[in-house]
């Protein structure tokens, strides 16, 4: 059994209210941070622990923490991301949901450490409901002097609130997120300037996922050293895992950075293995985005070592043979999954979720559902494959925000590791375009 | 200042101007060519990537290429930057899949098209599109929508450049229109029917680079090619008064804000101008147009009017 | 600035949008206008005619149009009369994976509507959406402010009946959501 620092009490009973999230434990990093430690020395112990962004893109946080500009008389702001939007990725909804108060604890320390004054959680406005049980939580925490003036008799002060969206996957993408903060269409911004020098209402600005500013609160109680110590490599601490598909148990699991991929899979403390006593197709292991492997490539790497849970193996042997950790939402497909289809279905999601400002994507990710579609509906070209290939190709690399990545990734895995299948889909009569 | 080189040409210039300023300061085919920057809009561009370039050395400091193409109207230059535009097929090619983009649920009906002869997307496709669409699906359209009686609204012909949302944010006194929905059927528009109607508001004919918005009162009365560009002034108490006429015989048939050589508003005109004066007699005749950008026209017989004017195009 | 319009936000609803303003700096209000919206499409009929948009904007001060740009991006907002209860059916990978298309089918054919209809009583719209972040649960669908998640069709038909009994409008900002987690 892995360590677990995030959701270890998720089964307590009550631990969503102040009280019982305080008998295990819970506000004591506030306490330390604030009573005892300099903002610096808590941007240090981040530096130390290793700590890689939890919401798809893995950028050291403590990284990220240093950039943030601190010009004389600017207020700086520290903002959740809690857009979770990526398909298979529900891992945020649960801490919010089951342990709100780590959420809030964590921002409390983090804002601290960033010299925020004001901090915004922004979450998706699907979950309104764990933004009302966010909201309740928060309350209780300005009631017992954990938020607002003076906070434990610091002379810290810190205002908190939750933020809904109201449906939009690219509000996740960080710069489109402030614009939705700032009450505007969910446009990503161009790049330069990055949040950290002008990010909400111009203003420096820190974005973090849920996760991660859940994971400062353990950093600041056991120091940064010591969380650097579990994992793997570059890969460090543990890391919640949203599984889902075609499996025995899904659900989140808290696992140490480094666990082998068979294992989770397999093993019944995690997925409990294939459903129906079938065999496994192919695993999506980081949201959507992420390329999807086939068995031989997830559970081992093309050198033939076992696949871990972890940034870097994940990646072993790049888009050709490899994958990435991303968000950590880990589909599972059996032996009976139409891979194109199952590629269809994230098609449309892109073309939906496209905000529409550049024009690769904008065109782009409805030109390939609508390839996509021909080919699982069997009306497919002879030249649909290739051409499928091409549109992601000219999306890529070549788009205003990652979006473009996220829809063109999926297709160019699909089309190299399952392109008999689609193959298979076009008619023998079918004629070239 | 920074040096920078672009296809082999050096030029320098003040830090903070963009790849693509430095590039028409060198002039001709260093030029990327643009669909939704306009010089004198604040943070324009960005959205079409026509102008995307390779970076092959970052800077002088740190010279590693940029790992991806860049919107050049969007990057600064810095001391030592080499940039690859035509010279590098990488750039030709992915440039060739965002025309194909921004064309392929385009109407093509340049034949009844006011625009035609000088579209900035008919010139884009020519010069950097290739041959055929491989789009096979049917054409997005949109329902038709009234704007006023000065301004018409050709939805199925935008690209999205917001360079008229843009315009209208900075140049007149109140926007009443702008994007709608959102990603493929993001529309311009004012969402329930509505004039736009402010002293300003004509300069969104202008900075349109397709005939998504033309002159309603020009509406199917020439091919621009057809008509004689001439400038004009007049005394005006809401703008310069210096305008381009658009003269078929002694009548003027549209009049319009003077365009640069990148084909983008030298100064705003106010609608009264733009509108309401299409008499030669409202206006002082300063001489032939000197029209760079648009093939067309500069080709058609009037070009030989102005022969000193036309230098650059010998090369 | 606005139009006029005919129709007020009830003071329970202001008192909750002055909240939501102070949350902002001095002339940030704008940032209010995504949950004003919320706010207002539950008290206006589940949807946000253009009178309401108006009122949202002369409430915020702000132009029309810069109301109309945002409520149309934002998929939960609707521009066109809904049913009392708008069954958001999620039909991404894992859902899809897990038989949601069974699910939609299944709804539609129960209801005699196809997704994007409403039920000619008024009671039940259905949409099938993307990915709503319940894809360890799925297959589900979203109604107001709950999530009914592991669905079969079984379960499908007692939650259209509890939603037909209980007869009223469903909102995303609803308080008495329930999670049948």
């Amino acid at each position: 059994m892995g360590k677990k620092l995030l959701i270890q009490n998720d089964k307590v009973g009550g631990i969503h209210t102040l009280e019982v999230y305080k008998q295990h434990g819970g506000y004591a990093s506030v306490e330390k941070a604030l009573k005892t430690m300099t903002p610096e020395a808590i941007v240090e112990e981040v530096k130390k622990s290793g700590l890689r962004g939890r919401g798809g893109a893995g950028f050291p946080t403590g990284m990220k923490w240093s950039f943030l500009a601190k010009p004389e008389g600017v207020a700086r702001y520290l903002v959740c991301n809690a857009d979770e939007s990526e398909p298979g990725t529900f891992k945020d909804r649960y801490l919010m949901e089951k342990i709100p108060h780590a959420l809030i604890e964590g921002m409390i320390t983090s804002s601290f450490a960033l010299g925020a004054k004001t901090s915004y959680i922004y979450i998706r406005g699907e979950y309104f409901y764990v933004a009302r049980i966010l909201e309740t939580a928060i309350e209780e925490a300005y009631a017992a002097g954990y938020l607002g003036k003076n906070i434990l008799g610091t002379g810290y002060s810190l205002d908190l609130s939750v933020q809904v969206g109201a449906g939009a996957y690219i509000c996740g993408e960080e710069t489109a997120l402030l614009e939705s903060l700032e009450g505007k269409r969910g446009n990503p911004r161009i790049k330069p300037p990055f949040p950290a020098i002008a990010g909400l209402y111009g203003c420096p600005t820190v974005v973090n996922n849920v996760e991660t500013i859940a994971a400062v609160v353990p950093i600041v109680m056991m120091g940064g050293d010591e969380y650097a110590k579990i994992g793997i490599g570059k890969s460090t601490g543990t890391k919640l895992i949203s599984a889902s598909g075609h499996i025995n148990n899904p659900g989140v699991y808290e696992i140490e950075l480094g666990l082998p991929v068979e294992e989770f899979i397999y093993s019944n403390e995690y997925c409990g293995g294939i459903w129906k006593n079938k065999k496994m197709k192919a695993v999506v292991a980081g949201g959507s985005s992420v390329p999807i492997l086939p068995t031989e490539l997830i559970l081992k790497t093309a050198k033939g070592e076992p696949r871990l849970m972890s940034y870097e193996s994940l990646s072993d042997g790049g888009f050709a043979t490899g994958s990435m950790l991303g968000s950590g939402g880990f589909i599972v497909y059996d032996e009976d999954t139409s891979i194109p289809m199952n590629l269809y279905t994230f098609n449309r999601f892109y073309h939906h979720e496209s905000c529409g400002q550049c024009s690769p994507c904008r065109e782009g990710t409805g030109w390939m559902e609508k390839v996509a579609h021909r080919i699982v509906e069997g009306h497919g070209k002879a030249t649909d494959i290739d051409l499928l290939w091409d549109i992601q190709k000219r999306i890529e690399g070549n788009t205003i925000c990652p979006l473009g990545d996220a829809a063109a990734w999926p297709v160019a895995s699909a089309i190299r590791h399952f392109r008999h299948e689609f193959e298979a889909l076009i008619p023998k009569t079918a004629v070239a375009h | 200042m920074a040096k920078v080189t672009i296809d082999g040409h050096t030029v320098e210039v003040p830090d903070g101007t963009t790849i693509l300023q430095a590039a028409r300061a060198i002039g001709g085919e260093v030029a990327p060519p643009t669909m939704c920057y306009h010089s004198k809009l604040k943070t324009s561009g960005g959205y079409c990537r026509t102008c995307i370039v390779k970076v092959s050395k970052g800077s002088d400091k740190d010279p590693r290429p940029m790992p991806k193409l860049v919107a050049s109207c969007r990057t600064t230059v810095m001391d030592g930057m080499e940039v690859q535009n035509l010279t590098s097929p990488e750039v030709v090619d992915a440039r060739k899949g965002v025309v194909e983009f921004l064309l392929m649920n385009h109407p093509l009906d340049c034949p009844i098209c006011d625009q035609a002869g000088e579209c900035h997307l008919q010139d884009l496709g020519y010069q950097n599109g290739g041959e055929k669409t491989r789009f096979d699906f049917e054409r997005r359209t949109f329902e038709r929508k009234d704007i006023g009686d000065k301004i018409q609204l050709h939805m199925n012909r935008c690209i999205l450049c917001y360079r008229c949302v843009k315009t209208a944010d900075q140049i007149t006194d109140g926007r009443c229109h702008g994007v709608m929905n959102r990603g493929d059927v993001s529309e311009i528009s004012t969402y329930i029917e509505k004039a736009i109607d402010n002293d300003f508001s004509g300069n969104m004919i202008d900075v349109c680079p397709v005939g998504a918005l033309t002159d309603k009162t020009f509406r199917f009365k020439s091919r621009v090619w057809f008509t004689k560009p001439m400038d004009a002034h007049r005394d005006c108490k809401k703008c310069s008064g210096k305008v381009t006429l658009w003269e078929k015989g002694d009548e003027v048939l549209r009049v319009t804000g003077r365009k640069d050589q990148w084909g983008e508003n030298e100064e705003w005109i106010c609608n009264d101008c733009r509108f309401e004066h299409k008499k030669t007699s409202d206006w002082t005749i300063e001489g032939p147009r000197n029209i760079d950008r648009h093939s067309v026209i500069s080709q058609n017989h009037y070009m030989k009017l102005a022969t000193p004017h036309f230098k650059k195009l010998d090369k | 600035m606005s139009t006029s319009t005919n129709i007020k936000f009830s003071d329970a609803s202001m008192a909750e949008i002055q909240k939501i303003i102070s949350r902002y700096p001095e002339g940030k209000h704008k940032s209010a206008l995504i949950p004003i919206l919320h706010i207002a499409q539950a008290e206006f009929d589940g949807w946000l005619s253009a009178e309401t948009m108006d009122l949202v904007a002369a409430t915020l001060k702000i132009q029309p149009v810069e109301v109309y740009e945002v409520a149309s991006f934002y998929s939960m907002f609707h521009l066109a009369p809904v049913g009392n209860c708008v069954f958001d059916v999620c039909r991404t990978s894992s859902c899809w994976a897990r038989g949601a298309d069974d699910i939609i089918a299944h709804i539609g054919k129960k209801l005699g509507i196809k997704p994007g209809e409403t039920t000619s009583d008024g009671m039940f719209t259905l949409k099938a959406v993307e990915c709503l972040g319940s894809c360890g649960s799925a297959p589900m669908l979203q109604c107001g402010a709950s999530y009914h998640e592991n669905l079969t069709p079984e379960k499908v038909d007692a939650l259209i009946e509890s939603y037909r009994a209980a007869g009223k409008r469903r909102s995303y900002t609803d308080r008495d959501y329930k999670n049948t987690l």
